[in-house]
Formats: C-alpha cells, sequence, structure tokens
C-alpha cells in the first residue's frame, strides 16, 4: 500500500527537491496532501519558494571554473616570487 | 583583532562576489574577469600596505573600483572624441517631441536591474557567513544549477547528504535574508 500521510521531515526534504525540480509526482501529491493539514509545513515551503524566487531574481553569475583555476595558479607564482 | 590577508584564499572566497560586482558596472564578462585578476595581483603587490583596519573584502572592492575607473578612463581616451547621435528621422516616432521621449516610465527596467545587483550581493554575502562547503554546494546546485550527482562525485557525498546541507544552507540563507534585506 501506498503511504500517503508523512512526516514533516520528508514533507521539507520534497519540498527543498521541488525547488530544484527533483521531486516526483508522487512526492509532490504527498507533500500537498501533508500541507492541507500542517501549518508549519505550508509555511516552511511558502518561504522556501519565496527563496527560490529572490535567487533566481537575482540572476547571479559565478566566476568560470576554469577561470578561477587560472587565476589561483597564477596568484600562487606571483606569491612564491 | 586587525584583519588579515590570506590570498590563498582570495579566489574562493571573493572572486564570484567581485564578478558580480564588476559585471554591472562593465556588462562584459570577459573585461569584468580580467578587471578581477588585475585586482587580486594588484593587492598582492601592495599587501604591505593593508592596515588590518577593513575587511579584506572592503580592501579588494577598494582596488577594484579604481580598476573599474581605469577602464573607462583608457577606454574614453581610445575613443577620441565622444560622439552623441540622435536620429530625428526614424519613421517610428516622427512627430514626437523629444520633451515627451525623455521620461518613459514604463521603462523601469534599468531600476530593477540595479536593484537585483545590490540583491545579489546581499545574497553572496549572506552565503559567505555560512560554512565555506555548505555555500560552495549550495552554489554549485542553485547558481550553476547542477546535478545532484554531478556534485555528490565532486563532493563525495551521498544525495542524503547533499539534500541536508542544501536544506541548512537554505535555512541560514533564508535568516540572513531576512535580517539584511526583505
Amino acid at each position: 500500500m501506498i503511504k500517503f500521510k508523512i512526516t514533516c521531515n520528508e514533507s521539507n526534504h520534497i519540498c527543498d527537491k521541488s525547488q530544484y525540480r527533483e521531486a516526483s509526482f508522487w512526492e509532490k501529491l504527498k507533500l500537498n496532501i501533508h500541507l492541507l493539514y500542517c501549518k508549519f509545513c505550508r509555511e516552511y515551503t511558502a518561504n522556501n519558494q519565496k527563496l527560490t524566487k529572490t535567487v533566481k531574481e537575482a540572476h547571479l553569475k559565478t566566476f568560470p571554473k576554469t577561470k578561477k583555476e587560472a587565476l589561483k595558479e597564477k596568484l600562487h607564482q606571483e606569491m612564491d616570487k | 583583532m586587525p584583519h588579515q590577508l590570506e590570498p590563498e584564499n582570495w579566489v574562493d572566497r571573493y572572486a564570484d562576489y567581485l564578478y558580480n560586482y564588476t559585471i554591472v558596472k562593465v556588462s562584459d564578462p570577459v573585461v569584468a574577469q580580467d578587471l578581477i585578476s588585475e585586482t587580486f595581483l594588484a593587492g598582492l603587490k601592495s599587501k604591505d600596505n593593508f592596515k588590518g583596519e577593513a575587511s579584506e573584502r572592503t580592501w579588494l572592492i577598494a582596488i577594484l573600483k579604481r580598476k573599474i575607473i581605469d577602464h573607462y578612463r583608457k577606454r574614453n581616451s581610445k575613443k577620441g572624441k565622444a560622439e552623441v547621435r540622435i536620429h530625428y528621422n526614424d519613421n517610428e516616432s516622427e512627430g514626437d517631441w523629444l520633451e515627451e521621449r525623455v521620461e518613459d516610465l514604463s521603462d523601469r527596467t534599468a531600476e530593477d536591474e540595479m536593484e537585483n545587483k545590490e540583491l545579489g550581493l546581499a545574497i553572496l554575502q549572506c552565503l559567505d557567513s555560512i560554512n565555506e562547503t555548505q555555500a560552495a554546494i549550495f552554489k554549485k546546485k542553485t547558481i550553476e544549477g547542477m546535478d545532484t550527482e554531478a556534485i555528490c562525485n565532486e563532493f563525495n557525498i551521498t544525495a542524503s547528504n547533499l539534500w541536508v546541507i542544501i536544506y541548512r544552507a537554505r535555512k541560514s540563507l533564508a535568516e540572513c535574508l531576512n535580517k539584511n534585506w526583505f
């Protein structure tokens, strides 16, 4: 039998995964059922979604990894001088 | 305690922050990367001048700001004369008065962009204050959008480890942003 009831910990975990679109259909269904009766997790989910949206809106960029390595190398050479 | 410089950690600690800071101002990734590279090298050269009054980051930003100004100076002197072109005759806006074109309230993109960039810096600053590995993994997952599996391999952790780390990182980041941004 499929277990529909999940704990708050499980619910938070599924919520985290779904922020990265990695939760399965069943997981999302279980999460939504849980959210129907759990106020705490509803709050957690709302905050989590807000965070995802915020980070997305910031259009952050990371310094390219290969360039980082090259730069480290360069700094090391300079430091040894 | 006065601050100290640790150049061997500069790239890991500040490259992303400085990159986002610079790209708003020069809007060219390659130029931004070069400027940051120059900044670190200049910092290394003048590290004896560091008095430890400001934090490492503040000090590096001060150098970077000068590099950015220099960049624009050089570019302007290369250009020779500044040139302003105004087309009065493009068909679309024919008949419009210049005054009518000046203020366009619907064009809020520039301002929005700017606010977003500051938000980006706030996020990165918050990430600096949490555990370094957590921050690194969070960045890879959230900003670079790396696969769970690839990150697990790189850091040699299991998927459930990863999700615990992501959970903690998100929690601290949310707390920090609530304090400093919202």
